[in-house]
């Protein structure tokens, strides 16, 4: 209420970083302004605050660890303790405009139920993950014969939390028995370039990592 | 409606509305409260305290909500005991409900006994303390009574409802009941209804109290005796309910109180009971036994879902409330759980909603208590619901040692 305060507030604002680390500025181009979001696995919440901000969206975020969840709250996010494999199930149908999961698919338990949801909570779902398929992960394991340790994949067998790794291929071929449409796709290199699908055999060979914006498909057929 | 004048109680009764600085109001018999026992209580009168300026726009208004035996003194020296208010570490300049910059009100629950309707107070119709005869109330009509008042001051929308335990009770039915009047909810270790576990440690206070002779079938203040056994056993068997084991362990242990020996007798040997013993004696220098039966029954009877169907999203499905529910692991009275099953409802119902569960040793009472996350988790939530609102915001200054320790004299 008295002058004193506001600017706190304004470094507050000045703070906040208007550029954040590739694949989620490529997963903030592919959502639109003033949509519903949610964010699962939202971590510290750069992306859930840079869509708030930025694209002022309506952002909540899920977020396993009880730390990142308080230091999310704590910008004043709406986020809550959560877990992908459980929590999901609570959300009704198309509550959101974009359900994001961004490099979680594959710490989670049963990631066909967490795709399935994500459509079902969401009008779109973005997805992204590394790719397994990657040369260098191929070359590594053929020639050291040792699980890789890369930029995209930090941890050693040991510690990671990654239980289901799959290559873009293996994404793709789940995503169709699942009957969901692929509507944008974007595949990231080494420098952090990103290109559309193209060749899914080259993509699987070249890209570190993959965003995929999807849909449930038209038909119930394939469900 | 008028300003408090309380007419002379014929018997010499004095009751708090007339002894304590609080602000009230008293709604005439034109203006009954319709309680959900079906009784119409007219005349009543709400005591309140308010803290900080309200805004031209009347958009800065925080309603605390206090718990069982706490009252509308939260920032400030307790009239009675002389002790600093109950929340003084949450509301206060530079703290979470800064008072630079809010306007906070807290309201004493109808059924209290620090001068809101209640049965300590004189039923106008008999020129006697209510007593028993006061009717049962309920935590919805508590915000009710709550809601006449922030009707009174003009106030549109609040800014913020929160409490922790009950109050966090009174938090939920107020978002649930007035959704349009609310922009951010905040329950603190609580529940969206009481347990069986809750309920037993509620009766078996209400039965110490009840089975003290001096309570005279609750017609004690018209005896002029006070039933102190009673009241206190209740007070001590609560107490043990707020605390963690581990709390307990670590500030008692096994030590002895004031001796070096076993007395091989039932004295206060151990820290532990001297130190309960304490907590029920002093409670009961400070609080109405019938008042306790009754505020303790509003919490039993207190189930948000029942009146939605027995779903609780459907209690949440109004408005654009921003909540933030908020546990700690070391509570087990409103274990995080039951924290979790309000956010899994308030999901189902897609609200905005953030949940914070904070690692903590001292159990419920840690919500009175200096938890430094506690405090920054709830002053950042406050500041992303302010910003949009164009409200200032402000980060917490940190609680000054110079300006003593307000829970001191608490387990921790």
């Amino acid at each position: 209420m008295t002058a004193a305060e506001s600017p706190a507030a304004r470094s507050r604002l000045a703070a906040r970083p208007a550029s954040i680390r590739t694949d989620l500025r490529l997963i903030a181009e592919m959502i639109e302004p003033e949509s519903r979001v949610l964010d699962i696995g939202c971590g510290d919440g750069a992306l859930l605050d840079y869509l708030v901000h930025f694209k002022q969206v309506v952002g909540r975020g899920l977020e396993l660890s009880q730390a990142g969840v308080n230091a999310c709250v704590s910008q004043g996010l709406s986020v809550v303790q959560g877990d992908a494999d459980q929590d999901l199930s609570d959300y009704p149908d198309g509550a959101f405009d974009y359900v994001v999961l961004s490099q979680t698919l594959q710490a989670t338990h049963d990631p066909r139920a967490v795709l399935e949801q994500l459509v079902r909570i969401g009008r779109h779902a973005i997805v992204s993950f590394p790719n397994f398929g990657y040369w260098k992960l191929r070359l590594g394991l053929l020639f050291k014969g040792r699980m890789p340790v890369t930029a995209s994949l930090p941890d050693q067998w040991y510690e990671t939390q990654n239980i289901h790794l799959c290559t873009i291929l293996d994404f793709l071929e789940l995503a169709r028995r699942c009957g969901l449409d692929i509507e944008r796709s974007l595949m990231l290199d080494e420098r952090g370039d990103a290109k559309p699908l193209g060749s899914e055999a080259i993509a699987n060979l070249t890209a570190t990592d993959a965003v995929f914006l999807l849909k449930r498909g038209g038909t119930e057929a394939a469900r | 409606m008028k300003a408090q004048d309380p007419s002379t109680p014929s018997k010499g009764w004095r009751t708090p509305a007339e002894r304590l600085p609080s602000e009230s109001l008293t709604f005439g018999p034109e203006a009954p409260l319709r309680l959900d026992c079906g009784v119409d209580l007219a005349p009543f009168t709400l005591a309140y305290r308010t803290y900080g300026t309200l805004n031209a726009e009347k958009s800065n208004a925080v309603l605390v909500c206090h718990a069982l035996t706490g009252d509308q003194f939260c920032s400030e020296r307790h009239p009675l005991t002389g002790r600093p208010g109950w929340w003084e570490l949450m509301v206060g300049p530079g703290r979470p409900l800064d008072t630079n910059r809010y306007f906070v009100l807290c309201v004493n629950v109808i059924g209290g006994c620090m001068g809101s309707s209640g049965p300590k107070e004189i039923n106008p119709a008999t020129g006697k303390p209510w007593g028993l005869s006061f009717p049962i109330v309920t935590i919805a009509d508590m915000v009710r009574a709550q809601r006449l008042v922030i009707d009174h001051l003009g106030i549109e929308k609040l800014f913020c409802v929160t409490g922790g335990s009950m109050g966090g009770m009174q938090a939920l039915q107020w978002a649930a009941s007035y959704p349009e009047r609310v922009h951010a909810a905040v329950p603190i270790a609580t529940a969206a209804y009481h347990t069986a576990q809750n309920i037993a440690f509620h009766e078996v206070g209400r039965q110490a109290i009840m089975a003290d002779p001096d309570w005279d079938e609750g017609n004690y203040l018209e005896s002029g005796k006070v039933p102190r056994r009673g009241l206190s056993v209740a007070r001590m068997t609560a107490h043990v309910t707020y605390l963690s084991e581990q709390a307990l362990h670590e500030k008692f242990g096994r030590r002895l109180q004031d001796r070096g020996a076993l007395s091989y007798g039932f004295e206060a040997d151990f820290q532990v009971e001297s130190y309960l013993r304490h907590q029920g004696i002093s409670f009961v220098d400070r609080f109405d036994a019938n008042s306790y039966l009754y505020i303790t029954r509003a919490m039993d009877y207190f189930d948000l879902a029942a009146e939605h169907g027995g779903v609780l999203a459907q209690a949440f499905t109004g408005g654009n409330v921003r909540y933030c529910v908020m546990s700690f692991t070391s509570d087990w009275l409103f274990p995080t759980s039951e924290a979790k099953r309000i956010v899994r409802a308030l999901n189902a119902a897609a609200a905005d909603v953030s949940f914070v569960e904070i690692e903590s040793d001292k159990g419920h009472d840690a919500f009175l208590l200096n938890e430094v996350e506690f405090h920054e988790t709830l002053n950042g939530f406050l500041n992303g619901c302010a910003e949009p609102l164009g409200l200032p915001t402000r980060d917490l200054v940190p609680w000054d040692p110079a300006q003593g320790d307000p829970t001191k004299d608490r387990i921790s």
